[in-house]
């Protein structure tokens, strides 16, 4: 228990290894330490920003999806529509047509039983002169009764 | 541990001499008339040793330090760094990056690596010294069970904490707060401030050393005792080793601990410095 000169020695000897720490030992490891936190701090915050953002793009990517299929479901409802207008518009244009086809036969019909009437009407005229001049042969004279039979000729 | 016993008890050493010859320094006088120009080389030289080694450890890592992926060792040492500094932020509001917190951590690794010396068995150690020395050359391998380093190291913490007293509240705040605190600023309370702040300034360092000197010193005198079960025979050697095994092993959560309280108080005493009152 006797305090003497190593009591001195000791001491700067713990001066210079307080000095040694302060100096050499302690700021690398803090700032390596510190540039560590950062980095997770760093690290975590843009991980928490990636997921946000994740989000983010899965709500966009759901309302794009939404969209295009309310415009597909549309565009299949005009097509459909006018799909079925075509359709009745060809339907019109071919009864009109047809109408114009019957109408035309119907008269070429009528012309062709007009001219039939009035070839008909001549045969039985001269058929019934023919008739007549052989029945009246002898008691009709020709040129007294010409006059006569041309008028009932074209009365026929 | 004490167990190599073999090597003094043939010279019919006495029990006291034995332990007499273990408990004496390595003492060389420095200047002529000796007395307190004396010097323990075996404490000096332990000790310089071990906080050279200790702190050149921490520094060969802190030196290739990465913020990246830490290799094992600079994981150990910041495991290291982290604990101290945790401890030291729990207690001082400061800077403490700047003088404190690498203060407890010397103060912790080299009392702790001082302390450790303990282990090595005692007898080992006088017989490495007498072959260099001579069977009469006394070496004592641990530097905190002398009361010189003990006293080094809290009145260095002492000064220390007068300087930041000073520095943080002038010359006058620290007169102020020795006469003012804790009683108040009343004249005809100044008296029993002072007082008080005596017994204080003075009870610090004494505590402070007494308490690392007294376990280190006490575990040492029990290594020494379990030591001369050797003298008893061949028995004896083997009763007095498991003894000594087993206050090695109990002896482990002094050292670790008594190095943790010096620096708690080193870290205490510096930021009760800080505060004023």
């Amino acid at each position: 228990m006797n305090i003497n000169f190593t009591l001195i020695a000791q001491a700067i000897a713990f001066a210079v290894l307080i000095w040694f720490t302060v100096k050499f030992v302690w700021p690398p490891l803090l700032s390596a330490i510190e540039t560590r936190q950062k980095e997770i701090a760093d690290g975590l915050a843009a991980a928490s920003e990636g997921r946000n953002a994740l989000e983010v793009a899965a709500k966009k990517s759901e309302i794009t999806l939404n969209e295009a299929k309310q415009k597909a479901s549309e565009i299949i409802g005009q097509a459909e529509k006018r799909g079925s207008q075509i359709v009745e518009d060809a339907k019109g244009v071919a009864k009109a047509e047809g109408d114009r086809i019957i109408a035309g036969a119907k008269a070429e019909i009528e012309q062709e039983i007009n001219r039939a009437k009035e070839g008909l009407r001549s045969q039985v005229s001269s058929l019934a002169v023919a008739g007549a001049e052989k029945i009246l042969r002898k008691e009709i004279n020709a040129s007294a009764h010409s006059d006569m039979l041309a008028k009932l000729a074209a009365e026929l | 541990m004490a167990t190599e016993h073999a090597n003094s008890a043939e010279h019919g050493l006495t029990p006291s001499g034995y332990i007499e010859h273990h408990l004496s320094f390595n003492a060389h006088p420095v200047s002529e008339g000796a007395g307190f120009w004396t010097l323990h080389v075996d404490t000096f030289v332990m000790s310089v040793a071990l906080g050279l080694i200790v702190m050149g450890l921490i520094w060969l890592v802190a030196r290739k330090a990465t913020a990246g992926v830490p290799s094992k060792g600079q994981a150990f040492v910041e495991l290291i760094f982290n604990f101290v500094d945790d401890q030291v932020k729990n207690i001082f509001h400061g800077n403490r990056h700047s003088f404190i917190a690498p203060t407890a951590l010397t103060v912790f690794l080299w009392v702790f690596a001082m302390n450790s010396m303990d282990f090595l068995p005692v007898d080992w150690v006088a017989s490495i010294v007498a072959f260099f020395g001579g069977e009469h050359a006394k070496w004592r391998a641990v530097p905190t069970s002398d009361i010189n380093t003990t006293f080094a190291l809290a009145l260095s913490v002492w000064i220390l904490m007068i300087f930041f007293s000073v520095k943080v509240k002038g010359l006058g705040g620290f007169v102020h707060e020795i006469f003012c605190a804790p009683f108040g600023s009343k004249i005809w309370v100044w008296p029993a401030n002072f007082l008080f702040n005596l017994i204080e300034y003075v009870s610090k360092p004494l505590s402070h050393s007494l308490r690392l000197f007294g376990n280190m010193y006490a575990g040492e005198v029990i290594f020494l005792l379990l030591g001369l079960w050797a003298a008893t025979g061949v028995s004896g050697t083997i009763f007095g080793a498991i003894l000594g095994a087993g206050w090695s092993i109990f002896h482990i959560l002094i050292v670790a601990l008594q190095a943790f309280i010096f620096m708690m108080l080193t870290v205490v005493y510096l930021a009760m410095a800080h505060e004023s009152h």
